[in-house]
């Protein structure tokens, strides 16, 4: 096996299918309501939790200013990132059979930031403000991509082992760029850089989470469409292609929707680690490996523990709001170890038996 | 016409024929047997009549397509192939990785219709690994799985199957079983080309054998025959010796 941890699959029937989507919609939906109507309220004794009751639904009320125009546009602004990182993490995994692949290891990520970098830089955020650094990042990501791409490319065929070490390398690159242009900077950018390098859905607007939606979601449906293919490709290109799968076609169009989602959700939120590694581990850790349960799942618990996460980013110090993205990764961790060990045991029974 | 058609073909990897001026074909019902030493080029002729790699001058003709320009929907269809080597990312099930032969036959989800399951079970119970249907991939002995790779295989419903070693790792009692299947398909309409190295089955089962070596088809006709002949000996550098048992079964073994 390729280093995977997975569950048990079984067939999958209808019943299975609507049992799995209906439990990761409704966590998901819990999570939506209840992340926004809690947070920490200033009041004149000092700071403290609350869970906003009804009044938050009232018209006029402060709690409701807070409810619609901070709290819920975070709240969206994470699931949609949350559900584009961990989609695209899920298929870019199937797709090249590599359980390190994911924005961050194809360099993705690093593209994007080393563009928003250079945007700070050379003042695209003060005529274009934050527009100008998520315009750039956007197209930083496409671009990286477009270069591991030609980079692993033989052919018409994509080997995974050269595409993960193509980005890794560019990624190397990126990051290096990164910190020899945040030397040449002055202060002020290079806070800013660094703002935008820690990640986070703080400075969101409602608006920007609608222009980021409308391609996200277009690309998650896209993606949905394409789960049997990814199954097909577990047993790599070649088998797939007996099967009947198109493998040059289905590479092209799930790497694009793939950088198309990191590109939008890192030029909303910046980069975001782990979601995209972790999340889609742990799912097919519980469902198994069948992405049509599993790229489904994937965004719903993208999103699920990215809004979650943000709500423990904003909430755990009060009045500080700490970067989403270390909140992802240390919470994330001590998580992903639990299930290797679990896993890592069940191996060594195997062996024995 | 022929099922299977290949006219003067030479394929290429990297800038060295692998395989040089093949021409040959297969007709329904017929079971062919690929021999010929390791590196000779039998995989990838193999792959070439697949559509999995150009050729570099010649044709190719499966049913009438052309396996490089016809969807691989339609092709998998017609023709089933079984890799020598098959690495599956993640641990499905037995049951679901025979499904995954179904692929060129179901639309949207995908979810097994009754035939679907039908032709998996059909498929699983003749490679004799129902019992494992259950079971996941990464538990299986190699064995075990090469028997589920092929219940995949079988489970594509296609016409033709080109197999690359369908016994490797097997022990004789399901080797055996497995040609006397893939006989038993041609018998019921299907046409056949298998790689192998058991060249005792081969005789026993297969119509005709095709030896290739050095990239070229040297010798074909009967297993009989292309045991016997010196383009063997010569390929193999020793020779077959083809007797018959007591019962007058024949058999095969490298004198």
């Amino acid at each position: 096996m390729s280093g995977f941890i997975s569950g048990r699959g079984r067939r999958l029937t209808a019943r299975r299918l609507v049992a799995v989507l209906t439990i990761c919609a409704g966590a998901t939906g819990i999570v939506a309501v209840l992340a926004p109507l809690f947070g920490v309220i200033v009041e004149r004794g000092g700071a403290h939790l609350e869970l906003m009751g009804p009044s938050a639904f009232a018209a006029g009320s402060t709690e409701h200013t807070i409810l619609w125009v901070v709290r819920i546009p975070r709240m969206l602004a994470a699931m949609v990132v949350g559900a584009a990182l961990s989609g695209a993490g899920c298929a870019l995994q199937a797709l090249l059979r590599n359980p390190l692949a994911e924005p961050f290891t194809l360099g993705i990520s690093s593209g994007a930031s080393l563009a928003a970098v250079l945007a700070i830089r050379f003042g695209l955020e003060s005529a274009f403000g934050t527009a100008g650094v998520g315009g750039a990042a956007l197209i930083g990501a496409a671009a990286t991509l477009l270069a591991v791409w030609q980079l692993a490319r033989i052919g018409n065929h994509l080997p995974p082992a050269t595409l993960v070490l193509a980005g890794v390398t560019l990624s190397m690159f990126c990051s290096s760029a990164s910190v020899l242009i945040q030397y040449t900077s002055d202060f002020v950018e290079v806070t800013h850089m660094l703002q935008w390098m820690l990640g986070g859905m703080e400075t969101v607007r409602l608006a920007t989470v609608g222009y980021a939606a409308l391609p996200i979601g277009a690309a998650l449906i896209v993606l949905l469409g394409y789960a049997r293919e990814l199954n097909a490709l577990a047993a790599g290109p070649e088998v797939a292609a007996s099967l009947g799968v198109a493998v040059g076609r289905t590479q092209t169009v799930i790497f694009g929707l793939a950088s198309l989602l990191v590109g939008a959700a890192i030029a909303v939120a910046g980069p975001i680690g782990f979601i995209g590694l972790i999340v889609p581990h742990a799912l097919r850790a519980v469902i198994g490996p069948d992405h049509r349960l599993l790229v489904p799942a994937s965004m719903f618990g993208g999103a699920a523990v990215l809004a979650l996460c943000d709500t423990l980013a904003r909430t755990v110090v009060p009045l500080h709001h700490l970067p989403t993205g270390a909140v992802t990764a240390v919470l994330g961790v001590p998580f992903f170890v639990v299930i290797l060990v679990g896993q890592k045991r069940r191996a060594v029974l195997w062996s024995h038996a | 016409m022929a099922w299977l058609q290949l006219t003067d073909v030479a394929v290429a990897l990297g800038a060295r024929d692998v395989v040089r001026g093949v021409s040959a074909q297969l007709d329904q019902g017929e079971l062919v047997v690929i021999v010929g030493p390791n590196g000779a080029g039998k995989t990838t002729l193999l792959r070439a009549i697949a559509g999995l790699v150009p050729p570099r001058t010649g044709t190719i003709r499966v049913l009438g397509h052309d396996p490089q320009r016809a969807p691989r929907r339609v092709i998998a269809r017609e023709l089933a192939y079984l890799p020598q080597h098959y690495e599956l990312a993640f641990p499905f099930a037995v049951e679901e990785i025979v499904l995954l032969g179904r692929y060129a036959r179901q639309h949207g989800v995908g979810l097994a219709s009754q035939d679907d399951v039908a032709a998996a079970a059909a498929a699983m119970a003749a490679c004799d690994v129902s019992h494992l249907a259950a079971r996941r991939f990464d538990e299986l002995s190699g064995g075990e799985a090469r028997r589920v790779i092929l219940a995949q295989a079988l489970c594509q419903g296609a016409r033709c199957l080109l197999l690359d070693e369908p016994t490797a790792g097997l022990d004789p009692a399901h080797a055996r079983a497995i040609f006397a299947l893939l006989r038993a398909q041609c018998d019921a309409g299907a046409a056949v080309i298998a790689v192998t190295h058991d060249l005792d089955l081969a005789l026993r089962h297969a119509h005709a054998m095709w030896l290739v070596a050095d990239g070229r088809l040297a010798a074909r006709g009967t297993p009989a025959h292309v045991l016997a002949a010196a383009e063997t000996r010569a390929a193999f550098g020793l020779a077959i010796h083809v007797g018959s048992l007591p019962s007058g079964a024949p058999f095969a073994v490298p004198a």
